[in-house]
């Protein structure tokens, strides 16, 4: 069968089983965007091409498919450039395809040319250049192989204009052997040895803690965690990026560590006697000054990329290969019955002492955004899918929404991406139909990728936004307040303008307001109501609030500073 | 760094203390040195040297001999970042006193009357060879270890007008121990 390259990567990605992409055309890809009129694949037309990128990523980490972005050459291949970068961060699957100027005029700066490859080497797993029309299938099959096993993470396909026009005889790989990967693998047999070692450690110790970071998620290894945790009855943390790997309401659960962890997560990790490294990577974030971090813990490191063994931390045992496989193989081997209850009297009495606080009267009758989190979550269905921002607004919906499943919390950890929010929430909901999902929102985040609410309402997908605006660039404000002697600079953006009603609903979505917690309680019944268009309210909130606990920079963990109201309670 | 013999230990801005001979197999595609210039330089591990040639036998792939700073940066990070790029395929990580190493040296030094004896008694001395010659110049090849392209180098400094150029070292495995 002859097809043109265009055909061709368009029956690709029906051979991947690709059911929506997200994009943008433009002259470079306009070849591509003609066979998809006649493809079953569902095309998402984005506002911005930086929306095509977040939206892929949303739908993948609520499905754990990969997200399929295309995009056309030069500014439309560049847009995506953030998204592209966050996924990286994240190792969220991703699958962008650029349009690229054609074969004979790249080199000579001609229009829309840019040297997207060049510019995303140090972004992506990997990226290719197609160089002829018969290489397409292998390509793509190779892309999607490559971003979706291992570390998963965003691999680009730049298609010169002329190879999507030029023709080629249909052919599919129909095995691994067949995409040319001599230097990839991407499954690793587990060391026996190591596993042994590591479960004498577990034996051994008296105050182990289990790290679980993303990449649990990605492994798919929940089940496996939730019945070695039960069985050892070892305590649990979930980082930024594992937030609903374990259940907030399982009793071993002592909620999320880092910079804004609850006190009882953090001060476990600094006190335990060996942490169990679950996909985790030792993050700055959630390490705090490194040369202070768990001083007396031993280090079993789990990971199935080998570079982030002693890139941080030094590991006492590195167990390489996949979480899931592992967690099994430790959960066998770890025969003996652990004794921790003077462990978790301990973690009790921390638990007691300092759980997470807020004052829920404000000061100047606004609304407390952490009461806003939890009114949401209060009302919302099990399931509900939270996409946020990154800010304040982003640690009070890690912190104070209970997370009980995997693939429900969606934000940009790795990268600290503003403007995530509203365009990852519209893909997570492409994705997960079934599912509320809401964007809890910054209103500095808002004004990055609100544009999307116009795609996500044209395309008929009704997320509901939850914008905290407190008129503030609020992160930034409160170090600004905290270390910088409240000298404010630039971060005031001001609570009515943009009016958020009128703009909500000039993208045809439904626009709500909120100054009391008697009309917040009334707007979210609201939105819950609304299951055909978006929904935007614009919860009215106290902008002196500030993040807490919170571990300053440059300080150890040792040094978390709890809610002002907690302070003189420290012993 | 006990074990690793004199000739490494200190020798010049060319032969780090503690180095290692990084052989790397990649595929032959377009961009993989850019590939492992930008890993090296996004992360910061040091390059002293490297040199590329099409691998044994096969079109696919080719042979980078990188000389890299271990002190730094542990061996180990760096053995795992480059081996996370698709290209690679393989890496042997040749510790300098189980690997044979070598370097070329091509230099062209002017010559007169009075400077020629001296030039022709270092060329004998460090068993270099003249490659090319004309009225006022000689053109040098020495082929050995680096630690002796660093000697003829310096000796070489006695002269003026001197253009020279230095290939970055290949290298194998000693015969007898097998690295990987
Ligand atoms: C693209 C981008 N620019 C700048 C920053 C730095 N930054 C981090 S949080 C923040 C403030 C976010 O403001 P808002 O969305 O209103 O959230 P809030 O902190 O007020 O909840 C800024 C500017 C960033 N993370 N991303
Ligand atoms: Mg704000």
């Amino acid at each position: 069968m002859e097809l043109t390259g265009a055909q061709a990567l368009i029956k690709s990605l029906e051979h991947q089983g690709v059911d929506v992409v997200f994009g943008l055309p433009g002259g470079a890809i306009l070849p591509v965007y003609d066979p998809l009129i006649d493809s079953t694949i569902r095309h998402i037309l984005v506002r911005h091409e930086q929306g095509a990128g977040h939206m892929a990523e949303g739908y993948a980490m609520a499905t754990g498919r990969p997200g399929v972005a295309i995009v056309t050459s030069g500014p439309g291949a560049t847009n995506i450039v953030t998204p592209i970068a966050n996924a990286h961060m994240d190792s969220t699957p991703l699958v962008v395809i650029t349009g690229q100027v054609a074969t004979k005029s790249i080199g000579t700066d001609a229009f829309q040319e840019c040297d997207i490859t060049g510019i995303t080497m140090g972004i992506t797993k990997h990226n290719f250049l197609v160089q002829s029309a018969s290489q397409i299938p292998r390509i793509i099959a190779a892309a999607f192989h490559l971003a979706t096993t291992g570390r998963p993470g965003p691999v680009l396909v730049d298609l010169p204009k002329d190879v999507a026009q030029s023709t080629m005889q249909w052919w599919w790989p129909e095995s691994v052997d067949e995409l040319d990967l001599p230097g990839y693998r991407s499954s690793f047999d587990i060391d026996e040895q190591a596993v042994t070692r590591a479960a004498e450690l577990i034996e051994q110790s008296q105050r182990p803690v289990l790290y679980v970071g993303g990449g649990t998620l990605k492994a798919r290894a929940s089940a496996e965690l939730l019945a070695f945790a039960e069985r050892t009855g070892i305590p649990v943390v979930t980082t930024l990026m594992a937030r609903g790997a374990f259940p907030d309401s399982h009793p071993q659960h002592l909620g999320m560590p880092g910079m804004h962890g609850m006190y009882s997560a953090v001060t476990a990790m600094q006190r335990s006697d060996l942490l169990i490294s679950l996909g985790a990577r030792f993050d700055d974030r959630v390490t705090g000054r490194l040369d202070g971090f768990a001083p007396d813990a031993k280090i079993i490191h789990v990971d199935i990329d080998r570079a982030e063994f002693n890139k941080v931390r030094r590991a006492d045992v590195a167990l390489h290969g996949d979480v899931r496989d592992i967690v099994r193989a430790l959960d066998a081997a770890t025969g003996k019955t652990l004794d921790l209850s003077a462990w978790w009297a301990q973690l009790r009495t921390w638990q007691s002492e300092y759980p997470l606080a807020y004052d829920p009267v404000s000061d100047d009758g606004l609304l407390r955004p952490q009461a806003v989190v939890e009114a949401i979550a209060q009302a919302a269905a099990p399931g509900t899918i939270v996409a946020s921002g990154v800010g304040q607004h982003q640690m009070w919906a890690a912190q104070h929404w209970k997370y009980e499943e995997p693939g429900t919390w969606i934000n940009s950890g790795g990268a600290g991406t503003m403007g995530f929010g509203v365009p990852a929430a519209i893909g997570a909901k492409v994705g997960r139909p079934d599912r509320t999902v809401w964007a809890i929102d910054g209103d500095g985040c808002f004004q990055m990728t609100a544009q999307e609410l116009v795609t996500a309402r044209s395309e008929g997908i009704p997320i509901k936004v939850a914008i905290l605006n407190n008129a503030y660039l609020g992160m930034v404000r409160q170090w600004q307040e905290m270390f910088y002697e409240e000298r404010y600079s630039e971060v005031y953006l001001s609570a009515d303008l943009p009016d958020y009603v009128k703009w909500a609903e000039a993208m045809g979505c439904v626009g709500l307001r909120a100054s009391t917690p008697a009309e917040m309680k009334q707007v979210i019944a609201e939105a819950n109501e609304i299951n055909d268009v978006p929904v935007v309210i614009d919860f009215r909130t106290d902008s002196s609030e500030k993040v807490f606990p919170m571990v300053p920079t440059g300080a150890t963990n040792d040094d978390i500073m709890v809610h002002p109201s907690q302070r003189g309670a420290r012993s | 760094m006990s074990a690793v013999p004199e000739s490494y230990v200190g020798s010049s801005s060319t032969s780090p203390v503690t180095h290692h001979i990084l052989s790397v197999l990649v595929e032959n595609k377009a961009g993989v040195l850019a590939r492992i210039a930008g890993l090296f330089a996004r992360r910061g591990f040091n390059i002293y040297s490297l040199a590329v040639a099409p691998a044994e036998g096969h079109a696919r792939f080719s042979r980078i001999t990188i000389v890299v700073d271990a002190e730094n940066t542990p061996l180990e990070q760096i053995v795992g970042q480059l081996d996370k790029l698709v290209n690679v395929v393989a890496i042997s990580d040749l510790s300098p006193r189980d690997a044979v190493e070598r370097e070329l040296l091509l230099a062209s030094v002017k010559v007169d009357e009075l400077t020629r004896p001296a030039v022709l008694e270092a060329v004998a001395n460090a068993s270099a060879s003249i490659v090319d010659v004309d009225a006022g110049a000689v053109t040098i090849m020495l082929a050995g270890t680096p630690a002796a392209c660093d000697q003829f180098e310096r000796r070489l400094e006695a002269f003026s007008d001197v253009e020279l150029h230095r290939t970055g070292r290949v290298a194998l495995s000693r015969l007898g121990r097998t690295n990987n």
